[in-house]
């Protein structure tokens, strides 16, 4: 069975985002970049497969910039086989990433593709979703435990109210939670190794996908911020401004 | 102009989240409907007839739509989607699941989890954990939205009379299928609607230890939330936790015991309106957003907040 894990590069997750003077956006550049963490547990979770012997070929693909394949190397030094890089330099939304997700999942035929949950950087929560839509495919989103069986899949994932499993048919779309697994380290001779691992670079055009955004981002603006409290002596203290200042008990 | 509203709920109950979604369909104009779908849920298409505002209620009732699965609510969703300017569902999971299927068959690109509308085709959303707020203007010809709940005020739940109208099931995808689930039983508010919130965090040190903050919060008819690190370390459940990739809250009193304030967390509960942090770390980032502080160990403090209650309650 073959495994697309798609990953984004973002913004590292411990870094202070800074919303640029001019309202066009944030800061990116000299920022730390790093694969969004939710990918990152897509990525752990196709190995494992690997290691179960469920999984035989794990493919990593990543859509943007030159740069993506660092992010790319990234997967392949946790253990993806090869990479796929749609390069372009436009903004990707999550229609567009989902149409180009699609004719990749076209060309290479995996039978599970593995999504984070959603990207720390516009936090949209789409493109699984969106992916599994456009190929008709069941999905399960927000997974925190995934057993495969023969031709399915039964899918822990978090909800609202709690769990809930369901059973998806293969070919399935699975974005990840947090509690699927811890991902790895990438080892050092690892790290080497992925350095001659193959990745391949197509473009928008070449799968024939119109990538153009649909979203015009108007501006982008710093949050209210909240003002400094009070330090207070006693929890006695505390009440009685709970009660008589704030009014909330 | 008119908007769908997809209702939040569980076949016995609406949830609250579909109030305040409706308060943001109000916002864009136009004439409200709201979607029900499950099996066995005429007694929550009543009460969504009854929401102030709302003009029409559609059914789908029937064992296709048993536990709302995203392949086959979508189906139904882009069947209905013509009579629409706008379709609108909660950002909670089941809106987040639906919502963006629908939108990838109808070739819209999706706005989820908008804070405020600035006109019909302009509205605020938050990136980047809550250190942004985008502007973003749609070009597609009809707009899919998911709402971020608490930027909304709930719509009354009563003062509407709207017909309430049966809509056909779409066949079953046949691509999967419902096989159990584990709710968390609780007495208490759900985190996303309660008034006032109790969080531990890592400095709880163990799941058996948030019975104080338990307590505290039966006391306060407060729900009781967590952070990631809580979670991750298995003292609560998943469906506890407050933050970026877990439950935005904003209830009029928030205490958070023994936890840090990650910027992560604070994205989900920096809009309550009261905050209290108890935390032995004096420079723990979430003094800086908390309105009262107490700098101390939580398991002295957190039983004399008990004891207090009791003495003046």
């Amino acid at each position: 069975m073959k495994v697309l894990v798609a990953v984004k590069r973002v913004i590292d997750p411990n870094v202070k985002v800074r919303v640029k003077a001019d309202q066009t956006g944030v800061e990116t550049a000299n920022v730390k970049m790093a694969m969004n963490p939710f990918d990152e547990i897509g990525v752990e979770e196709a190995i494992r497969m690997r290691e179960a012997g469920t999984a035989e070929e794990i493919v990593a693909v990543s859509i943007g910039a030159r740069q993506v394949q660092e992010t790319i190397r990234t997967a392949l030094a946790m253990g993806a086989d090869r990479g796929i890089h749609v390069a372009t330099d436009e903004d990707v939304q999550p229609l567009a990433a989902a149409k180009l997700l699609k004719a990749v999942v076209e060309k290479e035929q995996p039978q599970i593709v593995i999504l984070g949950k959603q990207a720390v950087d516009d936090d949209a929560g789409q493109t699984g979703q969106m992916l599994a839509g456009l190929l008709g495919w069941s999905q399960a989103t927000f997974a925190s435990k995934i057993v495969l069986g023969n031709g399915d899949a039964e899918i822990t994932r978090e909800v609202d109210g709690g769990l809930e499993t369901l059973k998806v048919s293969l070919p399935a779309v699975v974005t990840t939670d947090l509690r699927l697994n811890e991902p790895r380290y990438a080892s050092l001779p690892n790290i080497m190794k992925a350095k001659k691992k193959p990745i391949e670079e197509m473009t928008p055009a070449d799968l024939g996908v119109d990538a153009a955004p649909r979203l015009k981002l108007v501006k982008v603006v710093e949050p209210p911020k909240r003002k400094a409290g009070v330090k207070v002596e006693s929890v006695a203290e505390l009440v009685d401004k709970l009660r008589n200042e704030a009014k909330v008990i | 102009m008119s908007v769908l509203v997809i209702a939040e709920h569980d076949d016995a109950e609406l949830k609250p989240a579909t109030l305040n979604t409706v308060t943001a369909a109000k916002a864009l104009g136009g004439e409200i409907h709201v979607l029900v779908v499950g099996e066995g849920c005429g007694g929550v298409a009543e009460a969504a007839a009854k929401i102030d505002g709302v003009a029409r209620v559609l059914v789908a009732d029937a064992p296709e739509c048993a536990h709302r699965l995203a392949e086959n609510v979508a189906n139904l969703v882009v069947g209905l989607a013509d009579g629409y300017s706008h379709i609108l569902a909660p950002h909670t999971t089941s809106g987040k699941n639906i919502l963006p299927r629908a939108a990838a068959l109808l070739d819209i690109q999706p706005v989820s989890d908008i804070t405020a509308v600035i006109s019909e085709d302009t509205f605020e959303r938050p990136i980047y954990a809550g250190n942004g707020i985008a502007t973003v203007q749609s070009t597609d010809a009809k707009k899919l939205i998911t709402v971020r709940t608490t930027a909304f005020e709930p719509a009354a739940e009563a003062g509407g009379s709207a017909a309430v109208e049966q809509t056909a099931a779409t066949a079953d995808a046949g691509l999967s299928s419902f096989v159990r689930a584990e709710s968390s039983q609780s007495e208490r508010p759900e985190l996303t609607s309660a008034k006032i919130i109790i969080s531990g965090g890592r400095g709880m040190q163990s799941g058996e230890n948030f019975d104080m903050l338990e307590r505290v919060a039966d006391k306060l008819g407060a729900a009781v939330g967590a952070s990631r690190a809580a979670v991750d370390a298995g003292f609560v459940p998943n469906d506890y936790q407050v933050g970026q990739t877990g439950k935005i809250v904003a209830p009029d009193l928030y205490i958070a015991v023994g936890l840090s304030g990650a910027i992560q967390h604070l994205a989900g509960m920096k809009d309550s309106k009261v905050i209290v942090a108890i935390n032995k770390d004096e420079e723990a980032p979430i003094f800086q957003v908390a309105d009262y502080g107490i700098v101390g160990d939580l398991f002295d403090v957190v039983p004399q907040l008990e004891a207090e209650l009791d003495k003046q309650g």
